[in-house]
């Protein structure tokens, strides 16, 4: 049942222009930074190739490419989030999920992963790029799967934050500009709060603001670093913000 | 036909869908009162009231769209609270505006109403047949939603509403906006659907409450304020009053000193209300006495409650109370 509602949106989303144009432009701003870099390694490769334990081509060119697309799903994420449940409660469609006999749960996590799936797409087209050099180059697999999983749990943590957002209000616009502020929100926390925090030594503090902050739980992917303490971190607030959409769901429906 | 997830052995004279108490707040407001709702198999039930009453309200509740304060919703004998997947299977739910999605085909639609209310797969395509074929989509399979007019949607709507089979078939207006020829075809389908499953229809227009419901529940005020059969409230009254036209009538107490009447009143100065002693028939002497006495006899006819009487009655009544 939780497949049908993924399958369910994956099918309205690419039945509508909106999932299209965003999909296009990720692509041609990350291929934009993909060519970019490429075009700055052949201009470094000399001073590199004199350098000992020079960063490679997988280090100079799919870094920076996943820390762009991350930005980016900073707001194409809540953008596509607000069909979820905001949009569908506006055109009346929820009353189809609520009277079918499938639970909330099942309508959260089926809507969740039809998203995520997407933007699993996203990530896989982006990885394709660097792989692309695979015959022109020695390319490092495990930064470029380590930059792609922390890419994958990035996109669904953003997913599952907009989601919830989006079950906060029945206009869309405003569940998409909530969900960018949200996640804005913790990107500056994630990067203040948290240091701040630890240099006190509140450390329990220091850790919640840790979870709370999805970007910089990436940024160990993107050293090529597998931190099972970021991937718990990104695995918590995921789970944190879909059982919040489940009860909010809940409570709608005690309420009215 | 069955897809529900547990089959019961359906007991023809169990009521499929029944509501105790059913009461929801909205804050200090009350939109609906201890409302109390039973609906056998075959019934069709027609539930009336002013705007704002609480029909779609109680809708939702009996739906599980809107949980109650206080009340309990059992379907097929299943409670809707303790127990909601499987007795929202047995229950197909139209709502005042059609859950639709647009950017979908009319097939793609009904074959994913179908799996969300748990049609086996291999039964599907023959579900989704089944009632495009009920509601007159047969030609439409293919095209999107969004692409059909407004008449064509709420068969749509009507069509996700029994994909699934359900016992008890739940419809709010169902027939708004749409034109005399579709208005008559939905009501044949309704009267069609409550052959094998019991429908719930909320409406204004009060002349499809007496062409296709078998019962009425008039709500005011989120009360139940009247509850009886079609053919009780045409009964009722029918047959022992009828409503009498003479050219030259004789004064009101000639009238009601015939023999068999028991209360004559005048409607207008040539139109009278008479009515009858219990038991008696007179409408043969009164023709015979009007013919003798040369009244002018013009018209004789058996006077009707009509359910706009007992509605505007019941739903005004309470509002100058």
């Amino acid at each position: 049942m939780i497949l049908t509602i993924a399958g369910k949106e994956l099918k309205t989303l690419f039945a509508s222009p909106l999932a299209w144009v965003l999909l296009c432009f990720v692509q041609i701003i990350i291929a934009f930074v993909f060519l970019k870099q490429l075009d700055t390694f052949f201009q470094i490769q000399p001073q590199l190739a004199s350098m000992p334990n020079a960063p490679g081509a997988t280090d100079v060119i799919a870094a920076p490419m996943f820390g762009i697309a991350a930005a980016l799903f900073l707001f194409a994420v809540p953008i596509l989030a607000m069909r979820l449940i905001a949009e569908e409660r506006r055109n009346q469609t929820m009353v189809l999920l609520m009277s079918a006999p499938v639970s909330m749960t099942e309508i959260v996590l089926g809507k969740f992963l039809g998203l995520t799936a997407f933007f699993v797409g996203v990530v896989a087209l982006a990885t394709l790029m660097p792989l692309s050099l695979a015959g022109a180059t020695q390319l490092d697999y495990g930064l470029v799967a380590s930059l792609a999983a922390g890419l994958v749990l990035l996109a669904a943590a953003f997913v599952a934050v907009s989601l919830y957002v989006s079950c906060l209000t029945v206009h869309p616009v405003a569940a998409a500009v909530g969900a960018f502020a949200l996640l804005m929100g913790m990107l500056l926390m994630g990067d203040t709060a948290g240091d701040g925090l630890r240099s006190r030594g509140w450390g329990v503090a220091a850790g919640l603001a840790q979870v709370l902050s999805p970007m910089k739980n990436f940024e160990a992917f993107r050293k090529g670093m597998i931190d099972s303490y970021a991937i718990s971190c990104l695995v918590l607030l995921t789970a944190l913000f879909l059982v919040l959409a489940i009860r909010h769901l809940d409570a709608q429906r005690l309420r009215g | 036909m069955d897809y529900a997830v547990e089959t019961t052995m359906p007991d023809p004279l169990a009521a499929t869908i029944s509501a105790q108490g059913l009461t929801r707040r909205f804050g200090a407001h009350v939109a609906v009162n201890d409302l109390a709702l039973e609906l056998k198999r075959g019934e069709v039930l027609g539930l009336l009231g002013p705007n704002g009453a609480g029909k779609t309200t109680t809708m939702q509740m009996l739906t599980g769209n809107l949980a109650p304060s206080a009340g309990t919703v059992r379907i097929c004998g299943i409670d809707l609270q303790d127990d909601p997947v499987a007795a929202k299977a047995r229950v197909g739910y139209l709502p005042e505006v059609p859950p639709l999605y647009r950017e979908l085909t009319v097939n793609e639609y009904l074959t994913l109403a179908a799996k969300l209310h748990r049609v086996p797969r291999a039964k599907r395509a023959e579900a989704v047949g089944a009632a495009r074929q009920r509601c007159g989509l047969s030609d439409v399979g293919g095209k999107l939603i969004g692409a059909l007019s407004k008449g064509y949607q709420q068969r749509v709507g009507i069509a996700q509403a029994i994909v699934h089979a359900p016992d008890v078939v739940i419809l709010d207006e169902p027939t708004v906006g749409l034109d005399p020829n579709q208005i008559r075809e939905i009501r044949s389908l309704i009267r069609e659907l409550g052959g094998a499953h019991s429908v719930i229809l909320s409406t204004h227009i009060l002349p499809e409450v007496e062409a296709v419901c078998d019962r009425v529940q008039i709500l005011h005020h989120g009360r139940i304020v009247y509850n009886d059969t079609i053919a009780a409230l045409k009964g009722v009254e029918s047959g022992s009053t009828v409503v009498l036209g003479l050219r030259r009538p004789p004064s009101l107490g000639e009238l009601a000193a015939l023999p068999g009447v028991a209360k004559a009143e005048a409607l207008e100065p040539q139109h009278f209300s008479i009515q009858f002693a219990t038991g008696a028939n007179a409408d043969d002497a009164l023709v015979k006495q009007a013919a003798a006495r040369d009244w002018g006899l013009f018209l004789l006819k058996p006077a009707q409650t009509s359910l706009e009487d007992v509605f505007v009655n019941l739903t005004r009544r309470e509002d100058t109370a």
